[in-house]
């Protein structure tokens, strides 16, 4: 089966985003040890990471399998709750930091990637705008959930109980996730090296699943489902594919970004963020991964590069946000890119 | 044609920007190379001679910017008073407040400008969640703060540099019930809260509490949450039925405006009883200030006070900010003058580290005793938590009464 949507340039861009990625890395990473960026800095590196996370995740959704997803920062939410729940679990039984996260975050993206399975079988059988509606309810659920759930460990095992706080546990259990007070006294056991490895294997894993047969088939169905299903694609499996690593990532990305805190409530990942994540996708162009990785990245930074005007920070964020939605989308813009990368393209 | 001109201006007005920016982030960086806090301080300065650094965030943009204004501005007044007269040990004062959007992330992002900036002193976060995040940061960083309005017990616990000018939010759960019971205001209770604000669940769990432990008798527990927060008529409808003489409400005043007025629409009149949340009702705009009539709360700070630093403070807050000073703008303008206290008592002079300030602030604050507008001889324990009496105080005739 020979493919018309996957461009000839495409590995090539996969290669250069891996290696800017990298090289963005050493130089970052070269500069902290020797004291050169600031505090400021410094302190976005890990969120900058998860943000990377999210927007290269959504992007498999909205980009290569061309589903409205609204719904991104409930797995987020799971991830971080159940990632930073199970972290501080295990505080006592892995005293080593890095095994703990690591753990951590596989434990979030096996939640996570759950939910989404869960959430995919009546939601991937709609399209377009309904989708993106009960997206949308996903998450608010979530949050509701997350806002009323409480969660405790004691020696008799793990409690847990809705709305009120039921859990009654034994002298010297803990209470793990506290209903609207959510999670307090987080280890910061997140790391930029962390964050790194993670962007890294969710690009590899995104680009892995895109250039092969499962992710042509992804991307048919984006192009024309009529047309996929007719030569025999199964719609709903592929979707499923593709929504559930987009939850997983997500949620490997929420627990990063938890444990980078020493407190997260559930009402963090709301709407907003869901948004927020789907401007990093837009802007940096859909089915574009390094355009979303430079997205995430630049659009973290800028409003906190912005404090200096005040009041006017997020107006004026708002405007830098419009300019550059012009100017990428402009033909000059596109024509120059088009030469860059994918060979054959003429302006 | 037309449209290739503006689209070059367009990029060269974005190119200009992002330069600007760049440029913001550049100056940042630079200055914050160094470790240590304190003797950057002095560089950052430039312009005056050696001042204290105090830094703090709050919400001063989004949906809660009007606590964070009111902090910053009541800090701000007492940092000018200060600095006019002479300032601390001879220095001056330098105050700088960053905008955290009322987002535990955005806090820690804030907190790291000030770090940059040299911050020496931190008034930690206006409000609860984004000061837990800070204050495990101020913690780490070993840098003084003393909160004005973070109630959380989260806030504070243990962390033995992490001051609050307020009273944790189970105190004023526990100060509401037995003070109705003590003034047999009603035997029977019921409670609206706000089942996604730590604010409104952690009074409300030790109000239930020692409401049991006082044998008064909850009828009605009902809940609101973000997004459903406009219309109270069913728990309204279940206070009544179950025969409630007196509602609490431990939430903020906008809510609470809410439900005085659908109340007051479906005939219900029963005793209405708040916390310091509910301070600034009587301010808010389109509000029918009579509503609140015979309304009692909790507050450690009263406007309407006529003693004379509370006269003056809000004066000067009314002439320059043309707004009646909550408790939130008291609070801040306290940890200012405790701050000062604090310095003078300990001789203590800015070109000394963050963390040898801390280290004296500490042992001061725990021994001192401090006279604000929030409060007389306040005391604080290691942990951290404020020791004042809250003021029961009763609406007539549009202000504040005090009720002993």
């Amino acid at each position: 089966m020979k493919s018309k949507t996957a461009l000839p340039g495409v590995p090539l861009m996969n290669k250069v985003t891996c290696v800017l990625v990298i090289a963005a890395y050493a130089v970052l990473q070269f500069m902290q040890t020797r004291g050169m960026l600031s505090a400021s800095l410094r302190g976005m590196l890990v969120p900058i990471c998860a943000y990377v996370v999210m927007a290269v995740s959504l992007n498999l959704t909205v980009g290569i399998l061309g589903e409205l997803s609204l719904g991104h920062a409930g797995f987020m939410s799971v991830g971080a709750f159940t990632g930073t729940a199970a972290a501080m679990a295990l505080q006592d039984l892995i005293p080593l930091a890095p095994v703990r996260l690591a753990l951590a975050m596989i434990l979030a993206a096996a939640f996570a990637g759950a939910a989404g399975f869960l959430i995919g079988i009546p939601v991937l059988r709609l399209n377009g705008d309904y989708l993106a509606i009960v997206t949308l309810a996903f998450g608010e659920i979530i949050k509701a959930v997350v806002n009323n759930l409480y969660v405790g460990i004691d020696s008799a095992g793990i409690h847990m109980s809705l709305l009120n706080d039921n859990t009654h546990l034994l002298p010297g259990g803990k209470l793990l996730i506290q209903g609207p007070m959510g999670i307090g006294g987080i280890q910061k056991i997140s790391t930029f090296t962390a964050g790194f490895v993670l962007v890294l294997l969710t690009l590899v894993i995104i680009f892995n699943l895109v250039s092969s047969r499962a992710g042509r088939a992804i991307m048919s169905i984006r192009d024309n489902r009529i047309a996929a299903e007719s030569v025999g694609v199964n719609v709903v499996k592929y979707k499923m594919m593709a929504f559930v690593t987009s939850a997983a990532m997500a949620g490997a990305a929420g627990a990063l970004f938890a444990m980078n805190y020493s407190t997260i409530v559930a009402n963090k990942f709301d709407f907003n963020l869901s948004i927020l994540v789907l401007v990093f996708v837009v802007l940096g162009g859909l089915g574009n991964l390094l355009g979303s990785v430079i997205a995430a990245a630049a659009l973290t930074i800028l409003p906190e590069a912005l404090r200096q005007f005040y009041d006017y920070r997020m107006l004026v964020y708002a405007i830098v946000l419009i300019l550059v939605m012009l100017i990428t989308n402009s033909p000059a813009v596109k024509a120059l890119y088009g030469r860059r990368f994918s060979g054959k393209e003429e302006a | 044609m037309n449209m290739k001109k503006l689209l070059c201006t367009l990029a060269a007005f974005a190119m200009v920007l992002g330069l600007t920016a760049c440029g913001g982030s550049d100056g940042t960086s630079g200055t914050g190379a160094g470790e240590t806090a304190g003797t950057e301080a002095g560089n950052d300065a430039g312009t005056e001679t050696a001042a204290f650094m105090v830094g703090a965030t709050g919400p001063l943009t989004g949906g809660a910017a009007i606590y964070g204004n009111a902090a910053k501005n009541g800090a701000q007044i007492a940092v000018d008073e200060i600095n006019a007269a002479g300032g601390v040990n001879g220095y001056a004062i330098s105050l700088r407040y960053e905008d955290d959007t009322h987002d535990a992330e955005k806090a820690v992002n804030a907190y790291n400008v000030l770090k940059d900036w040299g911050m020496q002193l931190s008034l930690g976060s206006v409000t609860s969640k984004p000061c837990e995040a800070t204050s495990a940061e101020t913690f780490a960083d070993r840098i003084f703060a003393l909160t004005p309005s973070a109630s959380s017990v989260a806030t504070i616990d243990g962390k033995d540099n992490m001051f609050q000018m307020c009273f944790t939010d189970p105190n004023q759960g526990t100060a509401s019930a037995e003070y109705i019971s003590s003034q047999n205001l009603a035997s029977k209770v019921a409670v609206i809260w706000k089942s996604d604000d730590v604010y409104s669940r952690g009074i409300r769990d030790t109000f239930l509490a020692e409401a049991a432990a006082r044998n008064l008798e909850v009828v009605s527990d009902t809940t609101f949450a973000d997004g459903n927060d406009k219309d109270f008529s069913v728990q309204l409808s279940d206070a009544r039925d179950n025969g409630a003489e007196l509602v609490f409400l431990p939430m903020y005043y906008e809510p609470a405006s809410l439900i005085l007025s659908q109340a007051s629409g479906m005939g219900y009149a029963p005793k209405w009883f708040g916390v310091d949340g509910m301070d600034g009702i009587l301010t808010m705009k389109g509000f029918d200030a009579s509503l609140a009539e015979g309304v009692m709360l909790l507050t450690p700070f009263n406007a309407d006070a006529d003693d004379e630093r509370t006269t003056a403070f809000v004066a000067s807050y009314q002439e320059r900010f043309t707004d009646i000073p909550n408790q939130f703008a008291a609070d801040a303008y306290d940890c200012v003058y405790a701050l000062k206290q604090a310095l003078e008592n300990a001789s203590a002079t800015p070109d000394m580290s963050a963390s040898e300030l801390n280290d004296l602030m500490i042992q001061q604050f725990t021994t001192m005793t401090f006279d604000g507008l929030t409060g007389s001889s306040m005391t604080w324990d290691a942990s951290g938590a404020v020791s004042k009496s809250p003021k029961g105080m009763v609406i007539q005739d549009g202000a504040y009464v005090g009720m002993d």
